[in-house]
Formats: structure tokens, C-alpha cells, sequence
């Protein structure tokens, strides 16, 4: 079920791999009203570094497509980002999600959804083989200590 | 991502700056394996004190320096990891492979 977002935020931008900095300073921007501390920014930006390139990689590799990301602030401290393509898709997201495991030959290493999943709290990845992939990762941020009260 | 070589009595020193993701690996695999082909060094230090931002594109990158050193019956040290980068070697488990301090 979804849960209601505080403040939301959706961006598109084709797959070019100039745009996998962009994201990571666009969600670290958003995620700023939620006082989190360098580490937590740290990690969902790693996530998210990952997720984008993911897209970037393999949902187009031989051309440039679309990619939406959404950024969603949820009660309790909770972060949530989608990112979306309607690329190649995964044929095994089990597979895939084997460290080590990849397809994109030497430039990559096959830890991309390890680091996503060891650096958030939840990740659920769905895939259509030719339509395209959602990666949704959350994470609960540390509870902040009102100031000035 | 910028690399910057030092080699001398074939001991080669890769110091990376910037951004080491996907964009920036793929300049930085290009460099790596020139500096190693020209130096053909018995020792090779990659520093990593100058790297802002590091995703798996950095393991790769490290991996394929393992991997021509092997080559090249020579030896790899990392260096100077930030927490930032050095959580991401750890959750992949990369110091089990590679010598880093």
C-alpha cells in the first residue's frame, strides 16, 4: 500500500551519464528538509548513484531514453525514491540482484544492487523485459530533535 | 575525475580527484590502464584521499587494477579511502580481495 507523502519531488532527464551526478545532488537537495546527517545523505545518494546508472547502462544501452525519479518524504522520517525507465528490462531480477552478477562487462563490477540494498533499509526492484524497470528504495532516517523549543 | 601519475624505479602512483561514478570511471579505466602499460609497474598505489563521491563504478575500476597487476606478477595497494567510498568497498566486501589501508 502507499503511504501519503509529506512533499514530493519528480524529474526526468534522458539517459545520459552526466545526469547520474545530477540526480545524486537533486535528491541530497531534497532530502535536506529532513536534517539528515552527512552519513544518511552519504548512503542515499550512493543508492541512488546506483539506481541511476543502473537505468543509464542497461535499460538503454544503445540509445538514450527516459529516466523519472521521485523523491518522496513520508511520515516518520521516512525517504523513498523511485526510479523509472521504459528500457530493455531485467529477464531476472533474482539474478540480477547477485552480487557480482552483471552484463555490462568490465566497467562494472555487479555490486550496484548490493550497495542499494546494504544502503537503504528496503529495496523492491519490478521489471517487464521490454517495457521497462521501477526500482523503489526506502529508507527511515534517525529521528531529529526539534530545535529552538 | 582527474588522475594524476607519478612512477619511478617502476613504483607507480595513481592519485584520483573528483568524482568517481560511472561518468567519471569511464576516463579513469582509460588513464589507469595507459599509466600501467607505460609504466609497467611492480608496485602500484591507488590514493584515493581526492575522491569526493565513490558508487560500484570504483570497484570495477579497482578490480581491473587487481586484475593487470596480477598480470604483471606485481602488487596493488588502495589508499587514503574517505568513509563515504570506503563503506562502499565494505558492503561489497572488496577488502577481502585487495589490500587497502
Amino acid at each position: 500500500m502507499k503511504t501519503k507523502a509529506n512533499n514530493e519531488v519528480t524529474l526526468a532527464f534522458p539517459s545520459r551519464s552526466s545526469n547520474e551526478g545530477f540526480a545524486r545532488a537533486a535528491v541530497s537537495c531534497f532530502a535536506a528538509q529532513m536534517d539528515p546527517t552527512l552519513n544518511e545523505l552519504e548512503d542515499i545518494k550512493t543508492a541512488v548513484s546506483e539506481a541511476v546508472t543502473n537505468a543509464i547502462v542497461h535499460a538503454y544501452p544503445d540509445s538514450i531514453g527516459q529516466v523519472v525519479m521521485k523523491v518522496r518524504i513520508c511520515p516518520d522520517q521516512v525517504l523513498e525514491v523511485t526510479v523509472r525507465d521504459h528500457g530493455r528490462g531485467i529477464p531476472d531480477i533474482e539474478k540480477a540482484r547477485q552480487p557480482m552478477f552483471t552484463t555490462g562487462g568490465e566497467e562494472r563490477s555487479g555490486m550496484g544492487f548490493t550497495i542499494m540494498e546494504s544502503f537503504m533499509d528496503k529495496l523492491v526492484v519490478r521489471s517487464t523485459p521490454g517495457r521497462g524497470t521501477t526500482v523503489v528504495m526506502r529508507k527511515r532516517l534517525a529521528p531529529r530533535l526539534k530545535s529552538g523549543t | 575525475m582527474e588522475i594524476e601519475a607519478t612512477s619511478a624505479d617502476r613504483n607507480l602512483l595513481l592519485e584520483l580527484k573528483g568524482e568517481l561514478d560511472h561518468h567519471g570511471a569511464r576516463d579513469a579505466l582509460r588513464e589507469l590502464e595507459l599509466a600501467i602499460d607505460a609504466a609497467l609497474p611492480k608496485k602500484l598505489v591507488l590514493d584515493f584521499s581526492g575522491v569526493t563521491f565513490m558508487d560500484s563504478s570504483g570497484i570495477a575500476l579497482i578490480l581491473r587494477a587487481q586484475q593487470r597487476m596480477g598480470l604483471l606478477d606485481g602488487s596493488l595497494l588502495v589508499r587514503n579511502v574517505p568513509q563515504q567510498a570506503r563503506r562502499v568497498l565494505d558492503a561489497a566486501g572488496i577488502g577481502r580481495l585487495v589490500t587497502i589501508r
